[in-house]
Parts: structure tokens; sequence; C-alpha cells
């Protein structure tokens, strides 16, 4: 059988009709099935939103009272051990020395007064973070929210984070950490031997609707809001008053800022 | 045939040994997975509550795959609520939903598992709740 060219491209037509829009693609949209899977996942309707999540921890309101307030209610949210080997401790968040949250800011001459002052620090939810990068298995990974998550499901305990990590804001778990809690919150998981855990922005409760439980605790010294909205408190209280991050330099772009 | 006895024994040998598990089974009681789902908390729902989050032959076949649906959603997407195919919604969590009515862990998930000798280590992490282990028959 000779085909012309006519023809040809008759056949041709034919056949990419019934491909793109052929039976089987009517089928599919007539039943709703894309729709539905849609909907199938839902937000919360009153879950928080944002762009981009940022703290800014008020260290003149702060005080070693209320900065213990807030490791004791994050610690026993999140079913955080207390191990009280240093060697194998597991913290979210904790109190260092300000010569040591932020090096590059002492020197010599300075009070110790200052040098000793106690600084509530965590996991700074790094806008370019370096654990991220390094997660072989993207284990962690940035929500588009900002929040530098941890999916423990995936964690393979390799410690390429932790290696990477300029703030030691990962702790690993070197043995099983259920030994070591007190009083389990029957309504978070723990964590199992081998893996990696830090701060989560509390994003269980931010997907409920809640703020962060140490920003609850804190007495108005730590502010959380979202850094992209141009109204949002942290904005306004970073634009009024003097504010540093700590290890700037190193270009990770922390989301927790200090104000002094 | 050279060495025929030899070959034969050797064979014989290798039959007992891949049936092995077959003779050594005869004779002995066959249990079946029996899980429950009577517990005290799904007793107390009104009639018409007393439903999982979708039909009981779906859960049976695919509940395993929606529970990494649901992992990968919460922890990846940060979506919560699973809209089920009546329409009613859901927390999507092991610990705070399926565990709040299925709350005998041991007669429900354990049952089946061992029976297929599968393991999985969702208990690892996830706090399993409080059992009667008298009640339970342990």
């Amino acid at each position: 059988m000779i085909i012309d060219r006519r023809k040809f491209l008759k056949i041709l037509g034919v056949s990419a009709f019934i491909g793109i829009g052929g039976w089987s693609t009517f089928e599919v949209i007539g039943r709703g099935q894309i729709e539905a899977f849609a909907e199938k996942y839902r937000k919360v309707p009153e879950a928080l939103q944002a762009k981009r999540w940022a703290m800014v921890i008020d260290l003149k309101k702060l005080d070693e009272k209320i900065m213990n307030e807030c490791i004791k209610v994050c610690h026993k949210l999140h079913n955080v051990p207390d191990i009280p080997n240093p060697k194998e401790e597991i913290k979210w968040i904790w109190i260092d020395d300000f010569e040591h949250s932020f090096p590059g800011f002492e020197h010599e001459y300075m009070s110790h007064e200052i040098k000793e002052k106690p600084v509530l620090v965590l996991c700074n939810h790094c806008d370019n973070p370096a654990c991220v990068r390094v997660c072989p298995t993207k284990a962690t990974f940035k929500r588009k929210d900002g929040i530098v998550m941890m999916d423990m499901h995936r964690c393979i305990g390799c410690r390429f984070c932790m290696a990477a990590c300029p703030f030691g804001a990962r702790s690993f778990n070197w043995k099983d950490p259920r030994q070591y809690i007190k009083e389990e919150n029957k309504e978070f998981p723990t964590r199992m031997k081998g893996v990696v855990e830090k701060c989560t922005f509390c994003y269980e409760r931010i997907d409920r609707g809640l703020p962060p439980a140490c920003v609850e605790v804190s007495q108005g010294a730590i502010i959380f809001g979202d850094l992209a909205d141009p109204n949002s408190e942290v904005r306004k209280v970073l634009s009024e008053n003097f504010s540093i991050r700590r290890k700037p330099a190193l270009g990770t772009e922390p989301s927790v800022y200090y104000l002094l | 045939m050279y060495d025929g006895w030899k070959i034969i024994l050797g064979l014989l040998v290798f039959v007992a040994f891949v049936t092995l598990p077959f003779t050594l089974s005869t004779g002995k009681e066959y249990v079946k997975a029996d899980p429950k789902i009577d517990t005290p908390e799904i007793q107390k729902l009104p009639e018409s509550e007393r439903k999982c989050v979708e039909s009981k032959e779906f859960m049976r076949k695919e509940h395993m795959k929606m529970l990494i649906d649901w992992r990968d959603t919460v922890v990846r997407e940060g979506k919560t609520l699973y809209v089920n195919t009546e329409g009613k919604s859901f927390n999507m969590s092991l610990q705070n939903t399926c565990m709040q009515c299925h709350s005998n862990k041991s007669k429900f998930c354990d049952e089946c598992h061992n029976y297929l000798a599968v393991k999985p280590y969702c208990w690892d992490c996830h706090i399993e709740p409080k059992e009667d282990k008298k009640e339970a028959g342990l």
C-alpha cells in the first residue's frame, strides 16, 4: 500500500486526537479522580502559615529561670531524654555563654559579666542550611515555610549533618533514649538508637495553629513570626532594635535573631 | 552407576533436609491469626461511629500503604488532615488516632504481624498504648 503525504497526515492527526483527548482521559476527569486525590490530604484550617519562620530572642528580658523553663517545656513535650553523660547528651534547646555563642564578638577587655552572660541557643533554622546540603537521604530538609525539619523515618545515622552544622544544634542517639525519659508525652514519638535529632520549631504545634512551646513560656522574651511579611512582629522588632545572629560570616543565614 | 549408593544416600539426606519444615510441623496444631477489634474504647463509641477511617476490607489490604502515605504527608508536607471516601476528616497520626481506638496492640497489630513474620519498626519510636497484659491473654 502506498501512503501519500495527505493520507499520512490524516492518520497522524486522528491518532494524535485519540491519544491526547482519548476516552481514557475523559474517564479519569469524568470520575473526578484528580480532584479527589488533591483533596484527600489537607492542612488544618487554623494551621499557622508563613514564608519564612523566624525567632527573635530578647536577651535583656531573659533570665536563667525563664530559659530553664523554656528548656524544660521543650524537652518534656518532645520526649527529649535526660542523659547524664555529657558525651551522649541530647539537647534541642540549651544555655551557652555569650563568648561561645557568638565567637568573634568577644575581645580581651570585655567584662566578665557579658562574656559569661547566659544565652539561650537552639537550631537556627538557617535559610541556607548546611545540614540539609550534606544529608544523603534527605532525612533533613527545609520546609516551604523555612523550618529545617527532620524525618526520623529516613535518618540512617551517618552524622554528616552534625559535622556540617556550625552551631552544634544536633544530637546523636548513641543508645536507646527511652530509658532516660522520665515521663513520656504520649502524643509525641520518641526517637530510636542511631538517629540524629534537633529542634523542629515545634512543627507539630504550628501545623495545629499554636506557636512554638518555648515562645509560649518565655513571657514575651521570644518573638516568633514570618520574616517575609513586612508587617509581622518579628520584622517590626528587627527594624527597631539592634540585633545579631550567630556566626553570620559562615553564610548559613540563621533565622534566629538576638537582641542585646 | 559408579558410587550409586553415595549419590542415593546424598539425595535422601537432601530430600529429608528440604522437607524438614513440613515433617516437623505435622501433628502440630495450626494456629490462625485472630486479630481483635473489641477494645473498650471502640465498645464505648455509639454504633453509628464505630467505623475505621476507611472500610474494613480496604484497611486490611492497604493499611501499610496508607500509613506510609500518612507519614510522608504529615512529616514532609505538613498536612495533617485525612479526608476519607465519606468526606469525614481525621488527624493523621498512628499514636493519636489509630491507637486511640485500637488500644490493643498485641491483639490488633502483633497477632497478624507475628503470623506473617513481618516486623514493622513503628514502635521503636512511636509510643504504644499501655495494655492490661492479663486481659490481652499474655
